[in-house]
């Protein structure tokens, strides 16, 4: 790992297609501030993305990366990470693909608290198709598909995360810059499975959910005294439906994580040029 | 042939039979005999009919056949679900004392011998044995040494302590007495023994040896029927070799776990059946767009829906083929033997990673669950072999370099194979994609690249059917009239077929096929055959069409799809019948 790495050398040579003043931009610059910072390369890095203008991340940064398949991202990480413990894997997904779609996997990549991290660019509203509810819209926002809204209530990321045994739950906004970069470090530094929802507004087609919304609103966890290791004071904030939040809402100082529990520790490109030592003892054990 | 012996226990599931019979059929490999098993099972834990059979000789036995010598019926279902197969003379083994079978009626022409399995057990120890009574009284009806038993109770008990061993070794030779004593018949059987050491396994198991063989580290999947022993298998023995097993939430997640492995620089594979192929196609324009490497088993069972899910079909042959939506180039294999099981997962690992693609392993049912003897040398790990592809390092990747200074895993080459680099390879990183891309792995939807990067990935497909050997195995007469084509698992069967015929006075040639994609050209072999039959474990006969397709001529066809396998007697009266009928124009 050089150590004269730059938060540039994260960018490849594509220019974003997204729109002029997508909430995504800042997002993915938080990322690649945090790579940078926490000693990281694109060579040792794996990034994996999902479908979605959020999906496009892949393209837009330089590392070793996956774009794949709607709603699978979490379960790439999990397998890049588990067959190379010595690569940083950070998995990035908009609302739709996290808790929609892959809403599934998302309660079992906690679960499983394998060491990476999970931005998840949440804009409250399906960009790419041009308009649609998602999964964390509010119960009356009017879209192409719910002229009245969609009339049932958003899902609470965060309380699914902490449901499902989450070991680091936090909440950024695109646009504070450093304080997003500062949180994104922190889930990359976490020992276990670093969980950011990033308000990542969209100026195309979400007029609700907009900058100076979230600008007015946000308070940030740092300057409340709230302490992450409290869980019940993360209960609190993650199920105070009158206030946004921002800042690491949970985080478990003694997780351990998945490989550690389960002695997954190898680098499992390398084998040998024959059957592994020691295979024959498989053929006698079924004399 | 040796005279061959057909032995069963059967009665609901729960009362143990299968550990029962894999203890016979451990007894009698480790007494030098080879063994072939099958089971009759449902899909549920309690109740219901299941069996195991064991069929077995001194000489090699590979296939199942309509008929059974000794039963051990536990419940009365037992004996009605077998009667097609007892015949004149079969011995059945029953609790005469169990209150369901008080009233139960021998069929003329059999012999019933009653013994008291729970009443003896209880003396041994427990009436959980009364099933080790049963196989002591089966060894002094079959002839056959009890001493054999022991090791197999050792095996199945020992770790449980060498009371409960002890225990048992008394209960079987309490069933062997109470026979000896009770009943003055003479039985035809005299099951003897060799010096011969054999293993015993199934496929399932055979796969997951391959696989940890082949030097497969990750395996992701989502447990199955009848795929589920390929996952238990490996867990627990993959560590020791480096490896880890994941159980996901959904086969979604297995394949994509899987993917990620791989892309890693991992081996890595899953397995499934049919319905859990259904969920995997999501991914699998990606694993092939993506030029990931990746072994993905499916062991069929009968569809479509759930189907029967503990019955043998060879119904996904289409799905694996054509699965998913765009043109996606793949290879599917199918072992036609537990031992190529073996053989042909190695060779799937080495495939996919030498050509950057999908590789469809496929099994079925009925040879994922049946365990067959193999001398030890089968499996010599010193004949595995590893071919990694092209891979590059630091040193070379260099000469993979766009002009503009990056990595590109999808270099348009003669061959079709481009260059691969592992996450951590300096200067290698790339983004892997299911988008249309061009060499570097970037998005494009420029008409001429895409073009390029559709026909470079179908040149691998060529240049592997040039550079590696599809042929099909091939036995019976080689200048015979008639030829038999199958795929899979019927390979055992009609080898065994084939000698009936033989004895009939009917010469029959066999290619059995485990390579559907790429497959070997038939067009000579057909040509030169008055007649074709083409045998598979569908209604539809999808290989009989690929053969038709590749030869441009007619076939006949024997499809089995009433969910049990075919047997080597009924299959060489399916084959009479077809010649005697004729080519259906």
């Amino acid at each position: 790992m050089s150590s004269d790495i730059r938060f540039t050398d994260f960018k490849s040579d594509k220019q974003p297609t997204w729109c002029p003043g997508c909430g995504d931009f800042g997002t993915m610059n938080g990322m690649m501030k945090a790579l940078a910072e926490t000693g990281n390369d694109p060579d040792n890095t794996f990034v994996v993305a999902g479908i979605g203008c959020s999906g496009k991340i892949g393209t837009y940064m330089h590392s070793y990366a996956l774009h794949g398949v709607h709603g699978r991202a979490l379960p790439v990480g999990t397998g890049v990470k588990m067959a190379r413990p010595d690569i940083e894997v950070m998995v990035a997904g908009g609302d739709g693909d996290g808790y929609s779609i892959g809403a599934g996997h998302f309660v079992h990549a906690v679960r499983r608290n394998v060491d990476m991290t999970y931005v998840v660019m949440d804009n409250r509203i399906y960009g790419l198709t041009k308009g649609q509810a998602s999964p964390t819209s509010r119960e009356d926002f009017e879209t192409s598909t719910s002229p009245e809204g969609p009339k049932q209530p958003p899902v609470n990321p965060h309380a699914l995360a902490l449901a499902s045994g989450a070991t680091f739950i936090a909440q950024s906004f695109s646009s504070d810059a450093l304080r997003h970069q500062e949180i994104i470090q922190k889930a990359v530094e976490h020992d276990g499975f670093g969980f950011v929802n990033v308000y990542s507004p969209c100026v195309t087609f979400n007029d609700v959910d907009t900058y100076d919304y979230f600008r007015d609103s946000l308070v940030d966890l740092k300057e409340e005294d709230h302490d992450p290791s409290d869980k019940e004071a993360a209960k609190d904030v993650i199920f105070d439906d009158e206030t946004e939040h921002q800042g690491i809402i949970y985080q478990d100082e003694d997780s351990v994580p998945y490989h550690e529990r389960h002695g997954v520790d190898e680098d499992m490109s390398v084998i040998p040029d024959g059957a592994p030592e020691g295979a024959t003892d498989l053929v006698r054990e079924f004399y | 042939m040796a005279a061959d012996f057909n032995w069963a226990v059967g009665g609901e599931a729960g009362d143990g039979i299968d550990s029962t019979g894999k203890i016979f059929a451990q007894a009698l490999s480790r007494a030098g005999r080879h063994v072939f098993t099958s089971k009759d099972f449902a899909s549920r834990i309690r109740g219901g009919y299941t069996a195991y059979k064991v069929r077995t000789s001194v000489d090699k036995v590979q296939s199942v056949v309509d008929r059974l010598d000794v039963l051990i019926a536990l419940t009365p279902r037992t004996i009605e679900e077998n009667l097609d197969e007892l015949h004149e003379g079969s011995v059945i083994i029953y609790d005469g004392e169990r209150t369901t079978m008080q009233d139960v009626e021998i069929p003329d022409g059999m012999i019933g011998i009653d013994v008291p399995l729970k009443r003896l057990a209880e003396e041994a120890g427990g009436a959980i044995m009364r099933n080790v009574v049963a196989l002591g009284a089966a060894c002094e009806v079959a002839e056959f040494p009890i001493e054999n038993l022991d090791s197999a109770l050792e095996k199945k008990f020992g770790d449980k302590g060498q009371k409960l061993v002890d225990n048992n070794k008394e209960a079987a030779r309490a069933g062997q007495s109470y026979v000896d004593e009770e009943y003055d018949h003479e039985f035809d059987y005299d099951l003897e023994t060799t010096d011969e050491d054999y293993v015993l396994l199934n496929g399932d198991e055979a796969i997951g040896m391959g696989a940890i063989a082949a030097g497969c580290r990750f395996y992701a999947g989502y447990p199955i029927t009848p795929a589920t022993d390929v996952m238990t298998y490996l867990t627990g023995r993959i560590e020791r070799y480096g490896g880890h097993v994941v159980q996901a939430e959904d086969e979604l997640s297995a394949i994509n776990m899987a993917l990620g492995a791989a892309r890693g620089g991992a081996r890595s594979m899953t397995a499934t059946s049919g319905p859990g192929i259904d969920l995997m196609t999501e991914t699998f324009g990606l694993i092939a767009t993506s030029e990931t490497p990746l072994v993905i088993c499916n062991v069929m069972r009968s569809g479509p829906s759930t189907g029967m899910p503990t019955k043998q079909e060879q119904g996904d042959l289409n799905q694996m083929l054509y699965g998913g939506h765009g043109e996606v180039p793949r290879f599917v294999l199918a072992p036609t033997t537990i031992a190529e099981c073996f053989w042909k997962t190695v060779e799937a690992f080495n495939l996919a990673e030498k050509y950057q693609l999908p590789v469809y392993l496929t099994a079925d049912l009925s040879m994922a669950v049946t365990e067959q003897t193999f001398s030890p040398d089968t499996f010599d790990m010193d004949e595995v072999e590893i071919d990694r592809g092209n891979v590059v390092d630091e040193t070379t990747i260099d000469d993979h370099m766009s002009e503009s200074g990056g990595f590109q895993p999808h270099e348009l080459t003669d061959d079709g194979i481009s260059p691969r680099a592992f996450p951590g390879t300096a200067d290698g990183a790339h983004m892997s994609t299911g988008l249309e891309h061009d060499e570097q792995g970037r998005r494009t939807e420029d008409t001429e690249m895409r073009v390029e990067q559709v026909d470079k990935r179908n040149r691998k497909v060529e240049t592997a059917r040039e550079r590696e050997d599809w042929s099909p195995r091939e036995f019976g007469d080689e200048d015979a009239d008639t030829l038999v084509v199958t795929w899979g698992s019927n390979e055992g069967a009609l080898a065994e077929a084939v000698e009936f015929l033989a004895e009939d006075g009917l010469d029959v040639r066999v290619l059995s096929v485990p390579y559907i994609f790429p497959r070997p050209d038939l067009s000579e072999d057909v040509a030169a055959a008055e007649n074709v039959v083409v045998v598979e474990c569908n209604e539809q006969g999808q290989f009989a069409d690929l053969v038709e397709h590749d030869v441009l001529a007619r076939v006949d066809r024997i499809n089995k799809y009433n969910g049990v396998r075919f047997k080597a007697d009924e299959l060489a009266e399916d084959i009479k019948a077809t010649l005697a009928e004729g080519v259906e124009a």
